[in-house]
């Protein structure tokens, strides 16, 4: 009476054959990670020392080390972190919280994610424009932060929109009917409920800022420059671009490099990564529940 | 003294073509100290009457609100702080919302938005309004757990609580017992008696007997329309003005 019939033997096998296919698709998935990992680590691998870390290049680039480009690749992103982090929370805590639904406010949504889309080298034009002419902020760290700001702007929004749609509305009416304020919802129910997810997404999206060229190439990026920046008027180096410099700008670069930079370039992304799961516990443990 | 008077209450959700009239000429004055029961099927409008009340229509987009309902005697319209309002009303609603903070900081969440900060105040507060909710015995040893992990019966105690915690003057309830087991009901049923020297209840239920056991008096919606209210036991065993409401109390409705 409960053994398998035609039916239910036919599901099983379906059943077995989707998760079979699904996993394969996401081994061959994993693949090009690994390999793009085991590439960079193999050939630049061997470049990575104290010293490779910690001096400046020298001799046209072919030797020495990375340290202002690391250096400028901290201040740069921490400036655009600075601005965009914020004003993206802000704007999407306005937009999520209070904002009435109406035409407006979704033309404003679409613009928004229309806006993270637009590609970064149209932001490396605004930026120049807008900074350093318009402004006449020159070609500096400050025009090339705000720059990677606009361009990480759109995403801060929409990721923290989406942590912030994630906490169920009947928490924020049950606020709301005790005669709770909008701002006293958000403080005590939706933030403490959102602000893990906000980060998290936050800083993966933000870690990509790292990596851009285009729109720091412009605006305050430095080809050669073996000084470490003393204030955000300063040009300076940055990893990504001395990354494009070494790899297709200078002749005779030995191999590994390039590779050495691309390889300390992940880590940086890795540590960010890492970073953010760990504030993420920390948030965690420090509530009591 | 009348605590609440409704007159002419209208209430629409959307406009235009698509306009849904949930409630309308709804006249009825609702006293001081008494539970004044609502029955009727789904869909008959006494969760959009709850909602005008302490005005959380604001909250629901399209919902309109026509008529007069005065709360001591002051329009809830014209009241200039609808935060002040509301603090006066608790809400339980259908399904119990534990909000994801622990048991303490549930019950002591109003008390803090009321500006209360001393742990020993609050700690009283907390005690005081477990207690009132039947549900202090079974959380007492972990009031740090988060309140949305409580069985479904103890959250709605919870919620209970957290509503006794705005020391309300009047408390709307929405079929509180729609997720409560059984003997959970019967206890907070007891609650709500003693309750009652202290506020106004407005119970709205889909258990007619819980209206009978309950309420004072009673009224019966149906489709929008307030068909009838009386003394409860006169809605149960006296004359009715309306036989619809016979057949509703007596469980032949078809
Ligand atoms: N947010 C809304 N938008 C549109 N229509 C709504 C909304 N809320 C309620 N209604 C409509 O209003 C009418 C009355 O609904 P209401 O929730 O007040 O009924 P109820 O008596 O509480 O029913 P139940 O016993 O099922 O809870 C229903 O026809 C419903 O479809
Ligand atoms: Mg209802």
């Amino acid at each position: 009476m409960f053994g398998p019939t035609a039916r239910t033997v036919q599901d099983q096998l379906v059943e077995r054959r989707v998760r079979v296919g699904l996993g394969l698709v996401t081994a061959v998935l994993v693949l090009p990670v690994v390999l793009i990992l085991g590439v960079l680590v193999v050939k630049g691998g061997p470049m990575i020392s104290m010293e490779f870390l910690f001096s400046d290049p020298t001799n046209g680039m072919t030797e020495g080390g990375i340290f202002p480009a690391l250096i400028g690749t901290v201040w740069l992103v921490g400036f655009a972190l600075l601005f965009s982090v914020p004003v993206g929370i802000a704007a999407a805590l306005y937009l999520s919280e209070y904002a009435p639904d109406n035409w407006v406010t979704r033309a404003i949504n679409l613009a928004i994610i229309n806006l993270a889309g637009v590609p970064s080298i149209v932001h490396a034009l605004f930026g120049l424009g807008a900074f350093v002419l318009f402004a006449g902020f020159g070609t500096s760290i400050l025009a090339a932060s705000l720059t990677l700001a606009v361009m990480t702007l759109p995403v801060v929004i929409v990721a923290t929109r989406e942590s912030l749609q994630a906490v169920p509305m009947e928490f924020r009416e049950a606020c709301w009917s005790m005669g709770a304020t909008r701002w006293q919802t958000i403080w005590r129910i939706v933030l403490p409920n959102s602000i893990t997810g906000i980060l998290t997404g936050v800083i993966l999206e933000v870690s990509r800022t790292a990596g851009e060229t285009a729109p720091i190439m412009f605006t305050g990026a430095a080809f050669f420059l073996p000084f470490l920046p003393e204030s955000v008027w300063d040009q300076t180096m940055a990893m990504s671009l001395h990354l494009f410099v070494v790899s297709t700008q200078v002749p005779d670069v030995p191999e590994a490099l390039p590779y050495g930079v691309a390889l300390v370039m992940i880590l940086m992304v890795l540590t960010m990564n890492a970073l953010s799961i760990g504030f993420r516990m920390w948030l965690r443990g420090r509530r009591k529940w | 003294m009348v605590k609440l008077s409704v007159r002419d209450l209208r209430i629409t959700y959307g406009e235009g073509p698509s306009e849904k009239v949930a409630l309308s000429g709804v006249n009825l004055d609702i006293h001081e100290h008494e539970i004044f029961g609502i029955i009727g099927p789904a869909n008959s409008g006494k969760t959009s009457f709850l909602r005008a009340i302490n005005r959380m229509d604001e909250f629901t987009l399209g919902m309109d609100v026509r008529g007069s309902v005065k709360l001591d005697g002051t329009e809830v319209r014209d009241w200039a702080n609808v935060y002040a309002l509301r603090r006066r009303i608790g809400v339980v609603f259908p399904l119990p919302v534990g909000l994801p903070m622990s048991v303490y900081d549930n019950v002591a969440l109003s008390p803090r938005l009321r500006g209360v900060r001393k742990r020993s105040v609050l700690d009283e507060k907390v005690e005081q309004c477990l207690t009132r909710a039947a549900l202090w015995d079974e959380v007492k040893d972990r009031l740090g757990t988060l309140g949305s992990l409580l069985s479904g019966g103890q959250q709605q105690r919870l919620t209970i609580a957290r509503a006794l915690s705005q020391e309300p003057d009047l408390l709307l309830l929405d079929e509180f017992s729609i997720a409560v087991d059984p003997v959970t009901t019967m206890r907070i049923e007891d609650v709500l008696v003693d309750l009652k020297q202290d506020m106004t209840i407005v119970l709205v239920t889909n258990l007619v007997q819980q209206a009978r056991r309950l309420a004072d008096r009673t009224a019966f919606f149906l489709m929008g329309e307030c068909v009838e209210i009386a003394e409860t036991e006169e809605l149960f065993t006296g004359e009715v003005k309306d036989p619809r409401t016979r057949d509703y109390v007596d469980g032949r409705f078809g």
